[in-house]
C-alpha cells in the first residue's frame, strides 16, 4: 500500500515556539498593511457602482477616467478584468448632488461617460452592481454577524460534543486562522466581497474539521495510552492522523487549483482564500489548537487529561518550558 | 434492519433513481409574451435545476419607497400596495419565473431572469403610472400671483439676473428627475389635441385675456430678456403661452427650455409656492415643444382636484392609430369612474382638460367639446408600439402609491453567465479528475469504490438540490467543485483507519468494521460544525452566497450518505464475494 507518513513520529509540539514565530512573522506584515492600506472592500460593502464592460477595441483607461470626471464621477477605479478588452469600473462615490441610496443616478452617469468615450455601440455591459451605502452597511453587518455567530455556534457544539477545553482550543485556532487569512487578503490586496466572506467561513469550517479530527484522536488516545504525557498524546495523535491530513488536503488543494486556474475571474478570489485557508487550517490544527489545548488542560485539568499531566517522566519536553507556555497562552 | 445487504442496496437504488428523477428534463409551463405582445402560456422542456441570475443572466433589484418628494403616511401599507402593483406589472412584462417579494419591512426585491432590456424593465418597475385628468385654471391665477412670488424671491435674496446661479440641491434633483422622465415617459398627446389646435386661432382672443390685465410694472413681455431686467425673476421667465404661441388654452404658460430647471426649483421653494391661490397647482409638460426657433417647456396652472384618476382605470390597450400610424393607448374607465368622468366633463364643456401621467402633463390639453364617457385614448406621438405597450401595462397594473427608488441593482449579462457556467464545469471536471487520480493511486481497489461513491455523491448532491428547488449560483458551483475535494475526506478517514487496524494485525473483516466504526465520530463532528457555519452563511448571505451555503449543506448530507453508507455497502459486497480475502487492496 502507498501510504505517506505512515509511521511518522515527528515531535510537533516541541517545535511549537518556532511555529509561533513563523505565524507571527506572517501576520505582522499583513496586519501592518491592513492598518496602512486597509482592506479592499467590494462595492457590496462600501456602496457604489460597478460596471463590467467588454469593449470592441482596447480601452484607453485615461480617456475613460477623464470621461467619468466630466460626468462628476471622481476617483473611480478602472481595472482590466481577464482579457485586454474587458474592464471593470468601480465608482465608490455617488454623483455629487444625488441621493446615494438612489443608485440609478450614479449608474446612469457611468453609463453616459462610457457611451461618450467608447461610442454608444462599441461596448457591451456584462455586469452591473449598484449598491446604496445603506444596503452596503447592512451587508457589512450581516457578514460580520455571520462570522461572529458561526464562531459561537461552533464553540457551543464542540463544548457539547467534547468539553469546553477542546472547544475553546479549537475556537482559538479558528481565530488564528481568521487573522492570518485577513493578513493574507491584506497582503494580496484581494477584494473583500461576500463571496470572499463565504470563503473565509468555509475555510473556518475546513480548519475546524481538521482540528476536530486531531482532537477526536486525542480523546481516544487519552483513554488508550494512560501512561503517556499529554504532550506525547498530542504528538501521537497528530502523527497518527497525518496520512489522512496529507491526502485530504491533497484532494482539496487539487479541487481548489482547478478552480483557481479554470474557474474564472469572479471565483478566483474565493479559490485563493480557500487555498490559503487549507494551509493555515492545517498549520493551526497542529501548532495552535494542540498546544493551546495542552495549556488549557494544564491550568484547568479535565477529567480525561488529569492522569497525563502529572506523569513523572515526560521525556521529549521538560516540564518548565511547558508551564512557561501555559502562562503565555493563557 | 439496514444490516442486510439487500435492504442497503434497495436504499441506494432508491436514492439513485430519486436523484435521476429529480434531474430528468421535464416540461414546465411558462408565461411568455409572444411576438404580438400578448401573454400566453408556453411549455419548455429542461433540466429542473434552476440557475441563479449570475449564471443565466438577469437582474436583481431592491427597491424602497422614495419619500424625497412625497412622504408616505403609512409606509407599511404603501409598500404592500406597491408590491401588488409590481407583481401585476412584472407578470404582464413577460419574464420567465419572475420573483417579486418583500424583503424586511421596507424593501421589495425584484428578480428577473434572462432579460435582455434592463433599462426597459427598470422603467416599468419605477414608473409611478399615476394617471389623472385635471381642468386647466381659467382665472389667470398664476399671472396674478407672479408679482407676489417675485417679491417673495427678492425678500429671500434671489436675484433675477443670474440665469445660471449655483444650482440648488432641489434644482438638481428635480432637473435630473425631469430629464429621466423625458426619457422614460412617452410623450402623450390627448385624443383631442388636434381639435384644440384647430380651434387655436379662433380662440386667440381668449388667449390674449391673461395679458390684458398686466399686474403693474411686472408686466409680462414677450421679450424674456428685457422682462428679466425690468421685472422679477419669474415674471421674466414665465409667460402666458397665448403670447408666445397664440394658444387658446387658459392656464398654459411657456418657459424657455433652458430656464426650465431654474424655474422649477424656484416655484418649488415653499415660501414661493404658498403665494399660489388655494385650489390651484402648477404642473409641467412632460417634454419640451418648439415654438418658432426656440424650445419651450409649458407650465400649467390646474385645478388641484383631479376629475378622475387612474384608480378608476379598468383596461388599457396599446394599438396603432390607423389614421396617423402613431402608437396610442386606449383606455376604459370602470363604471364609477365613467360616471364621474361623464358628469365632470358635462359640467366643463368648453374647458380644457390636462391629462397627467406621474405629475407631468401629456401633450397639449384638449378642449372638452361634449360629455365624455368611459373610453378615451392617449396619443403617443412618435413613440414605438413597445413603449405604448409598456405604458398600457403600467396603467392597467395601477399606480404606485409612492415612487420607488432602486437601492441595489445587480445585473449580469447572459454571455457572462454562460461563460461562468463553462468555466465552472471545466474547473469541476479538472478538479474531479485530479481527485479521482489521487484516490486511485493511493487506495487502489478501495479507491475505485470511493470513486464510485464519489460519482453517486455528485448525483445525490445535484438531485437533492433539484428536489428542494434550490438555485444554482456561481459560488454554489464553486462550492460543488470544492466539495468534491472535501467529500472524499470521509472516505480517506475511514480508509486510513482501516489501514491502521490492519497494521495492528486485525483481520480484513474486523479491520473494515472497526475502521468504519471509529471514523464515525470524527466524520459526524466535523460535518456538523461545517453545517453550522453554512447555516449562518445561508441566514446572512445574499443570493449567490445563499446558493453556496445551500450546495455546501446538501453536499455534506450527500457525502455523509455516500461515504458512510454507500462505501460501506460496497465493502460488504466486496467482502462477501471474496470471503477468504486476507489482504485488502487499500
Amino acid at each position: 500500500m502507498l501510504r505517506l507518513f505512515a509511521h511518522a513520529n515527528y515531535d510537533f509540539i516541541r517545535v511549537r515556539r518556532y511555529a509561533y514565530a513563523v505565524t507571527a512573522l506572517f501576520m505582522l506584515p499583513g496586519l501592518l498593511l491592513l492598518l496602512v492600506r486597509g482592506l479592499n472592500y467590494s462595492i457590496e460593502f462600501t456602496g457604489g457602482t460597478l460596471i463590467q464592460v467588454q469593449s470592441k477595441r482596447p480601452v484607453d483607461v485615461a480617456a475613460v477616467r477623464s470621461g467619468l470626471d466630466r460626468e462628476g464621477i471622481h476617483g473611480a477605479e478602472i481595472q482590466n478584468f481577464g482579457t485586454a478588452n474587458e474592464f471593470v469600473v468601480r465608482a465608490r462615490v455617488a454623483k455629487p448632488g444625488t441621493d446615494a441610496n438612489d443608485t440609478q443616478a450614479t449608474a446612469n452617469a457611468v453609463h453616459q461617460a462610457l457611451a461618450t468615450v467608447l461610442g454608444p455601440d462599441n461596448f457591451t455591459i456584462l455586469r452591473t452592481e449598484a449598491v446604496g451605502p445603506k444596503v452596503g452597511g447592512e451587508l457589512r453587518t450581516k457578514a460580520f454577524l455571520a462570522i461572529f455567530l458561526s464562531f459561537f455556534a461552533v464553540l457551543a457544539y464542540l463544548a457539547f460534543r467534547f468539553e469546553w477545553r477542546f472547544g475553546l482550543a479549537a475556537v482559538i485556532a479558528t481565530a488564528h486562522d481568521i487573522v492570518t487569512t485577513i493578513a493574507f487578503i491584506a497582503m494580496l490586496h484581494l477584494e473583500v466581497s461576500l463571496t470572499v466572506v463565504a470563503a473565509v467561513l468555509s475555510m473556518v469550517g475546513y480548519s475546524l474539521n481538521d482540528t476536530i479530527i486531531i482532537f477526536d484522536r486525542v480523546r481516544e488516545n487519552l483513554k488508550k495510552h494512560k501512561k503517556e504525557s499529554f504532550e506525547q498524546i498530542l504528538n501521537r495523535s497528530i502523527n497518527e492522523t497525518l496520512p489522512r491530513s496529507v491526502l485530504t488536503h491533497g484532494t482539496t488543494l487539487s479541487s481548489l487549483l482547478a478552480l483557481t486556474i479554470f474557474g474564472g475571474e469572479v471565483i478566483r478570489p474565493f479559490a485563493l482564500v480557500m487555498f490559503f485557508g487549507v494551509f493555515t487550517g492545517t498549520f493551526s490544527s497542529i501548532y495552535i489548537a494542540s498546544p493551546v489545548l495542552m495549556a488549557i488542560e494544564k491550568r484547568w485539568p479535565g477529567q480525561l487529561a488529569r492522569g497525563h499531566l502529572t506523569s513523572a517522566a515526560p521525556p521529549p519536553a521538560p516540564a518548565p518550558s511547558a508551564s512557561r507556555k501555559t502562562a503565555q497562552v493563557g | 434492519m439496514l444490516s442486510s445487504l439487500r435492504s442497503r442496496l434497495i436504499v441506494i437504488a432508491l436514492l439513485t433513481f430519486g436523484s435521476i428523477y429529480f434531474l430528468f428534463p421535464r416540461t414546465v409551463e411558462l408565461r411568455v409574451r409572444g411576438p404580438d405582445g400578448v401573454m400566453h402560456d408556453d411549455t419548455v422542456t429542461r433540466v429542473p435545476l434552476k440557475r441563479g441570475l449570475d449564471l443565466q443572466g438577469g437582474m436583481h433589484l431592491a427597491l424602497e419607497l422614495d419619500q424625497s418628494k412625497q412622504v408616505s403616511a403609512d409606509p407599511k401599507r404603501d409598500l404592500d400596495l406597491a408590491l401588488t402593483v409590481l407583481r401585476k406589472r412584472i407578470d404582464e412584462f413577460g419574464v420567465e419565473e419572475p420573483l417579486v417579494q418583500k424583503a424586511g419591512d421596507s424593501r421589495i426585491v425584484v428578480e428577473l431572469a434572462g432579460i435582455t432590456e434592463p433599462a426597459r424593465a427598470k422603467a416599468i418597475v419605477q414608473r409611478s403610472a399615476f394617471l389623472e385628468f385635471r381642468i386647466t385654471n381659467k382665472t389667470n391665477a398664476l399671472d396674478k400671483t407672479l408679482p407676489a412670488m417675485d417679491r417673495t424671491l427678492r425678500s429671500l435674496g434671489i436675484k433675477g439676473d443670474t440665469g445660471k446661479g449655483k444650482p440648488s440641491a432641489v434644482e438638481q434633483l428635480l432637473g435630473r428627475d425631469s430629464a429621466k422622465k423625458a426619457d422614460t415617459t412617452a410623450k402623450a398627446d390627448s385624443a383631442k389635441a388636434d381639435t384644440s389646435r384647430r380651434t387655436g386661432a379662433a380662440a386667440a382672443k381668449t388667449g390674449a385675456k391673461p395679458g390684458a390685465k398686466p399686474p403693474g410694472k411686472d408686466s409680462v413681455s414677450a421679450d424674456s430678456a428685457r422682462a428679466t431686467d425690468i421685472g422679477g425673476v419669474l415674471a421674466g421667465l414665465i409667460q402666458p403661452a397665448a403670447q408666445v404661441a397664440g394658444s387658446a388654452t387658459p392656464g398654459e404658460y411657456a418657459v424657455p427650455e433652458t430656464a426650465f430647471p431654474r424655474v422649477d426649483s424656484l416655484i418649488n421653494i415653499p415660501a414661493v409656492a404658498r403665494q399660489l391661490p388655494r385650489g390651484v397647482v402648477l404642473r409641467w409638460a412632460a417634454s419640451p415643444i418648439s415654438l418658432g426657433a426656440q424650445s419651450y417647456r409649458l407650465l400649467y396652472a390646474l385645478d388641484d382636484r383631479p376629475i378622475v384618476t387612474g384608480s378608476n382605470l379598468e383596461d388599457a390597450q396599446a394599438t396603432i392609430d390607423q389614421l396617423t400610424q402613431g402608437a396610442i393607448v386606449t383606455f376604459q374607465l370602470d363604471r364609477a369612474g365613467g360616471r364621474k368622468f361623464s358628469d365632470e366633463t358635462g359640467r366643463h364643456v368648453g374647458d380644457y382638460m390636462a391629462i397627467l401621467l406621474d405629475g407631468r402633463v401629456q401633450g397639449r390639453p384638449p378642449v372638452i367639446q361634449s360629455r365624455i364617457g368611459r373610453n378615451g385614448q392617449i396619443t403617443l406621438g412618435n413613440k414605438s408600439l413597445q413603449e405604448a405597450q409598456d405604458l398600457a401595462l403600467t396603467l392597467k397594473a395601477g399606480a404606485l402609491p409612492i415612487p420607488l427608488k432602486i437601492v441595489e441593482e445587480r445585473q449580469v449579462g447572459a454571455t457572462l453567465g454562460s461563460d461562468s457556467i463553462r468555466d465552472g464545469i471545466t474547473a469541476g471536471i479538472v478538479g474531479t479528475a485530479l481527485v479521482i487520480l489521487i484516490m486511485l493511486v493511493f487506495y487502489r481497489m478501495s479507491g475505485v469504490l470511493a470513486v464510485a461513491a464519489l460519482a453517486l455523491y455528485i448525483l445525490f448532491t445535484l438531485g437533492g438540490l433539484s428536489m428542494i428547488d434550490a438555485t444554482l449560483t456561481l459560488p454554489g458551483l464553486a462550492g460543488i467543485v470544492l466539495s468534491v475535494g472535501i467529500a472524499v475526506d470521509a472516505n480517506v478517514l475511514i480508509f486510513e483507519r482501516i489501514r491502521e487496524e490492519l497494521l495492528h494485525g486485525k483481520t480484513v473483516r474486523l479491520a473494515v468494521d472497526e475502521g468504519f466504526k471509529h471514523a464515525m465520530n470524527a466524520i459526524v463532528d466535523s460535518n456538523v460544525s461545517t453545517v453550522l457555519t453554512a447555516l449562518f452563511l445561508f441566514q446572512f448571505g445574499t443570493g449567490p452566497v445563499k446558493g453556496f451555503a445551500v450546495t455546501l449543506i446538501m453536499g455534506i448530507i450527500a457525502s455523509m450518505i455516500t461515504a458512510v453508507f454507500v462505501t460501506r455497502t460496497f465493502f460488504m459486497i466486496w467482502l462477501q464475494r471474496r470471503p477468504t480475502m486476507s489482504t485488502l487492496s487499500i
